[in-house]
């Protein structure tokens, strides 16, 4: 919402300075969001005349100018290149040290060419007044020579830009952020009775409504014997500092209303009406060019103005070309109706159509302003036209619903903390056009008809603090009560947490990618369900909920890639989509890992440097797991994983086959090339609500610790078995055998090639086995021995190595 | 010079030109040993009167006890000098460069940094944390948070759907985390102090819009709470979060659906390059939106608006992560470039706490 400073003072009596108007304006919730004070800006901007312009000697498109700025010393020496610099002209002068707006610079004495330049000649462009940059500007000859051009040009009534907010339709006018101003302590507010005009005539033309809901009153009023033109300078003025165009008087007048009293109008050309009008649904195949020019195909989702003709103008948006007024409309309906919000704002989005009719009829109009309108803009017609005016036709209400809230006096204090003084009250409510009524402790506030946005009693109590002053809220300190400070966290929080951590300590950096992948990506990670696809994606690349990270974090390791980092390891710890419930979005822990990215380190490296390999991908997740509280004892590793990984090169982490916690491996090729990506890539994802919580205890105290006083002893074992036997399932065979006494059972060598038969491998394992209670004597060793050479036997068909 | 002087003399001086512990075992065998030079000597003590013997053997003995010492003394030497010489010959370039430790080289994403900070905070001042959905319902995500039919926000161009379903409802990705404080009303009882923190999502696209973005909301309910808590409560966080000793905030009115009075919050800052400084300079930063929870809200999810009241209050995560740290562009944080995370992430041990300081 834009206005003039001058503008608002025809509706605010009032001497206080811009600044803090401006300052109470975004201190009453209507943000000031640009101030243009052309007249600061413009200041060293001067009236000068040429009065030489000679050719520059070095220079074929520059010449060399003597002006006389008017300060009474001698004419000045300026080097210009625009092509009307001439003797004679009149135009605009800025000395050195002038910021020139257009160009973002301050302007130095120059010399151009090996002539000096003392100051610049300047374009309607270089003074951001206008687009103009073909020349200098040419003033008329009796400009006065010397004086101020914004001052001289009227450009010194400062433009206001608020930022309102869409509650607030009363002050899409300027009348009333005059009556807010007026109300907090910034001026009187002129707001003189509207008299009625009295009609000559009975209006010739009805107005039929179809559908009360949408359009649910509607004045016309024709003005005979009009004489259109160009609107009076003021108005002109007025719309121009605003940026409206004048079009002709009538117009005009329906342009000002809406800015100053935030009242839409129309004004149709009688003598283009044919018959009476209607209100109504438009029809399938109707159209409509309209006053910008467009053509707008219609249907019956949009309320219209018809004629016998057909539709004449889009309900509370547009005019139509066909019925506009112009420079030969004698006769004018003038019509000041009340729209459905919601129709209007539906139209407006559906038709692209953002008028400033629009603006305020989708905010809701002041309904009891409808017929007072009409009779403020019958009498600028009346003014600036001249005619004869009929009667008001009037349809439907002209009243808004009558709003009175029992409003208590403490619950001001009670929402905001601030003690407001019953008067105080009183007063602000009062000057804003409420009514506060009743000795209390329970008010009567009966709501003027303008504010449609204030419905309850917490309306009431902002109506009173904005303009009392929120800066006089007392800040209060927030007591956080007696709550036992511990861990606010839920459970899966805390896992997100420590996945995050435990992920980046191992040298991993943290990804974060789009919640949306491709279809393609979607379905090849088990997604792409129609219930999660996006209805408006923003891309065609963006259509589909993830049901994994891995896509996005791949697409993320391939770009890096192209831009020439092709070690790299990237996590993400974020939510997954597996259907549209809750209770199917889950967090999920993933990463990759490509090119030379071993969990030693990135790259190459004098120490070593290898290729990523699966292992790392089952160490990130292993050590994340951990890391999230995991219960690592009763996890499972089975070989084998989704389609996307590589079908030997893939495991499964579970407890249970029911309970699957993610997957770890190198990526299917087929599934890189899907994803177009280059591999080999090592990835893992894990679901982090899957892990089960561990039991609450009642203390924080660790078991107690029992330290042996015997020596462990350690024996290798080496196992020649099939080459499909898991080495977990020799470990686990190991490790059964006497779950007491072998407190350890690590893989230390694994073999195939020379000396082991085709199809075979060699396993070695350093079992280690703690005694208890006495030091073990060598039978009891090699017992124990014994029993583990028989356990792996059984249980995988290997044999000891000889 | 008797014959055993001889000798001595002459071990003496074979050990002395000893070079290695080989050399000198040689010479400790040949003297020492079973048949060596001095033990022979000794061999012959038998055969001695017993006053010869006397004489002899102290004499014999006596080169037998410098023998042995100077064998001792030379294999020290020797060792010694064996033990730097490998040393020596064991010299490395200590120069050579290391990998930085994973500890050093991981990096968390400012996003999740800022998150993990912002919870310090408010669980600090009694807050816990709520989560909810991304995808929800669109009477959580408007109905109940008082957004009229109509509302331009519950349009495609700003929303995103997904595709109706037979009832002809449709869900959506929720435009802020309200939603969850639907949730948190609707299924505890006050008094509540949660905060929502989450991804959200809006048809929007340019430098500082992004169709996903994260947020964090507060939502205090009980029966007293009042917007003088309110200014106080964001005071408090403001100065924390960007660890400023004091900081100066501008609530204005404004205007949200789902609360009344609603207010906007400016802080007071300096703008320079990349950087901005709070507490300081003639400059408004907009930061965040907050206000009463509007009684409709209240009513929509159970809680009696005349016997409970609350405040809200809801501001960008990505927004206060690039005030803070001086990140330029939002589109950055989801570009996933190595160097940029590793330029602006943190390491894993950069835990914030309040103790030791957020980001220090």
């Amino acid at each position: 919402m834009k206005f003039t400073l001058s503008w608002l003072k025809d509706h605010l009596d009032t001497n206080e300075p811009l600044e803090k108007l401006a300052d109470k304006l975004t201190m009453i919730g209507l943000e000031v969001e640009n101030i243009e004070d052309k007249a600061k800006a413009l200041k060293p901007f001067t009236i000068a005349k040429v009065i030489s312009a000679e050719q520059h000697p070095n220079a074929d498109r520059l010449r060399v100018c003597m002006v006389d700025t008017g300060d009474g010393g001698a004419p000045v020496q300026v080097v210009c290149g625009a092509p009307n610099a001439r003797a004679g002209l009149v135009s605009v002068f800025s000395p050195p040290g002038t910021y020139i707006p257009g160009k973002d610079i301050t302007l130095g004495v120059g010399t151009i060419r090996g002539v000096e330049s003392r100051g610049m000649l300047c374009s309607a462009a270089e003074l951001q007044i206008s687009n103009d940059h073909d020349g200098i500007m040419e003033l008329p000859a009796d400009a006065p020579i010397g004086a101020g051009y914004a001052e001289w040009a009227a450009l010194g009534d400062p433009v206001i830009e608020i930022n309102l907010t869409p509650n607030r339709q009363d002050c899409t006018g300027v009348h009333g952020i005059a009556r807010d101003l007026a109300a907090a302590d910034m001026g009187k507010f002129k707001d003189p009775a509207i008299k009625p005009i009295k009609g000559e005539f009975p209006c010739p033309v009805k107005v039929t409504v179809e559908d009360a809901a949408l359009c649910p009153g509607f004045a016309l009023r024709l003005v005979r014997g009009v004489k259109n033109g160009p609107s009076p300078e003021w108005l002109q003025k007025r719309l121009t500092a605003i940026g409206l165009r004048p079009i002709n008087a009538l117009v005009d007048i329906t342009n000002f209303m809406t800015y100053d009293h935030a009242r839409p109008l129309h004004v149709f050309d009688a003598k283009k009406v044919v018959g009476n009008l209607v209100v109504r649904r438009a029809r399938d195949g109707e159209a409509l060019l309209a006053l910008d020019g467009r053509a707008y195909n219609l249907d019956p989702s949009i309320c219209v103005i018809a004629d016998q003709h057909g539709v004449e103008s889009l309900a509370g948006i547009m005019g139509g070309e066909a019925s506009g007024c112009d420079e030969n409309t004698t006769d004018v309906l003038i019509e000041s109706a009340l729209w459905n919000e919601i129709n209007v704002a539906q139209t407006g989005r559906k038709l692209g159509i953002n008028s400033d009719a629009r603006y305020r009829f989708e905010r809701g109009v002041d309904p009891a302003f409808m017929v007072p309108g009409l009779e403020l803009a019958t009498k600028l017609v009346l003014e600036l036209c001249g005619g004869m005016p009929s009667e008001n036709f009037v349809v439907g209400k002209t009243f808004g619903d009558d709003r009175v809230i029992d409003f208590p006096l403490t619950e001001v204090k009670r929402l905001s903390g601030i003690e407001v003084p019953q008067v105080e009250m009183k007063h602000i409510l009062a000057r804003l056009g409420f009514l506060m009524a009743g000795p209390g402790p329970v008010v009567k506030v009966a709501v003027p008809s303008w504010r449609t946005d204030v419905h309850g009693k917490a309306d009431i109590v902002e109506e009173v603090v904005r303009i009392y002053g929120v800066n006089k809220v007392p800040m209060t300190p927030f007591e956080r009560g007696e709550d036992a400070r511990k861990s606010v966290l839920t459970p899966l929080q805390l896992r997100t947490r420590r996945a995050r951590r435990s992920l980046a300590s191992r040298g991993m950096t943290e990804a974060v990618t789009w919640s949306f992948i491709t279809k393609p990506a979607a379905k090849l990670f088990g997604g792409g369900q129609h219930e999660l696809e996006v209805a408006n994606p923003i891309a065609a690349d963006l259509s589909d909920m993830r049901p994994s990270l891995l896509p996005g974090l791949v697409a993320a390791a391939q770009a890096n890639a192209d831009r020439g980092f092709g070690d790299v390891v990237l996590f993400e710890v974020g939510q997954v989509f597996r259907g549209d419930r809750p209770q199917d979005q889950f967090m999920a822990a993933s990463g990759v890992r490509r090119g030379l990215a071993s969990s030693e380190g990135l790259g190459r490296h004098w120490s070593g440097s290898a290729q990523a390999d699966l292992f790392d991908a089952k160490a990130d997740a292993l050590a994340m797991l951990a890391a999230a509280g995991a219960p690592m004892q009763a996890l499972q590793i089975v070989a084998g994983g989704p389609a996307w990984l590589h079908p030997g090169r893939s495991g499964t982490i579970q407890i249970g086959p029911q309970n699957v916690l993610g997957t770890f491996g190198e990526m299917h090729p087929r599934a890189l090339e899907a994803l177009g990506a280059d591999g080999p890539l090592m990835v893992f994802e894990v679901i982090l609500d899957r892990i089960p919580e561990a039991k609450k205890k009642p203390t924080r105290a660790k078991p107690l610790i029992e330290l042996s006083a015997f020596q462990p002893v350690s024996r290798d074992f080496a196992f020649i078995v099939d080459r499909a036997v898991k080495a977990g399932d020799i470990v686990r065979a190991a490790q059964n055998v006497d779950k007491k006494l072998i407190t350890g059972v690590n893989v230390f060598d694994v073999y195939e090639g020379k000396g082991i038969d085709d199809g075979k491998k060699s396993i070695g394992i350093a079992v280690t086995i703690q005694p208890r209670e006495k030091t073990l004597t060598d039978q009891e060793i090699e017992a124990v021995a014994a029993k583990i050479v028989a356990e792996v036997t059984k249980k995988t068909g290997g044999s000891l190595r000889a | 010079m008797s014959d055993l002087a001889t000798l001595e003399t002459s071990i003496l001086d074979q050990i002395a030109a000893a070079g290695d512990e080989a050399a000198l075992e040689a010479v400790r065998v040949a003297a020492l040993g079973k048949k060596g030079s001095i033990s022979a000597l000794l061999a012959t003590l038998g055969k001695m009167s017993p006053d010869e013997r006397k004489t002899q053997g102290a004499a014999i003995n006596q080169a037998k006890d410098k023998v042995t010492e100077a064998l001792g003394a030379r294999r020290d030497l020797l060792k010694s000098a064996a033990l730097d010489a490998r040393l020596a010959s064991e010299t490395v370039d200590v120069t050579l460069p290391l990998r930085d430790t994973p500890a050093e080289a991981g990096r968390i994403h400012p996003l999740s940094q800022v998150w993990d900070e912002v919870t310090t905070i408010f669980a600090d001042m009694g807050f816990s944390v709520a989560e909810g959905p991304d995808i929800e319902t669109d009477d959580y995500n408007f109905t109940k948070l008082n957004f009229p039919e109509g509302h331009p926000a519950r349009e495609m161009h700003d929303t995103f759907f997904f595709h109706p379903k037979e009832d002809g409802s449709r869900m959506l990705l929720r435009t802020h985390t309200s939603p969850v404080q639907v949730r948190t009303m609707l299924t505890q009882k006050p008094p509540i102090r949660v905060i929502c923190p989450g991804r959200t999502y809006r048809i929007d696209s340019d430098a500082t819009h992004t169709p996903q973005f994260h947020q964090v909301e507060g939502l205090v309910i009980d029966k007293h709470s009042h917007l003088g808590h309110l200014k106080w409560i964001l005071h408090e966080f403001c100065k924390a979060f960007f660890e400023v000793d004091h900081i100066n905030m501008r609530f204005r009115p404004s205007f949200f659906p789902f609360t009344e009075p609603s207010l906007e919050v400016d802080l007071q800052c300096r703008r320079d390059k990349n950087e901005i400084r709070f507490g300081e300079g003639d400059d408004w930063m907009e930061i965040l939106g907050c206000g009463m929870v509007h009684p409709n809200v209240l009513r929509a999810c159970g809680i009696d608006p005349d016997e409970y009241q609350g405040f809200a209050w809801g501001m960008g995560i990505d927004r206060i992560a690039m005030l803070k740290y001086g990140i330029a562009d939002l589109r950055q944080l989801f570009d996933n470039d190595v160097r940029w995370l590793n330029h602006y992430g943190f390491k894993p041990l950069e835990v914030p706490t309040l103790a030791g300081g957020l980001s220090s």
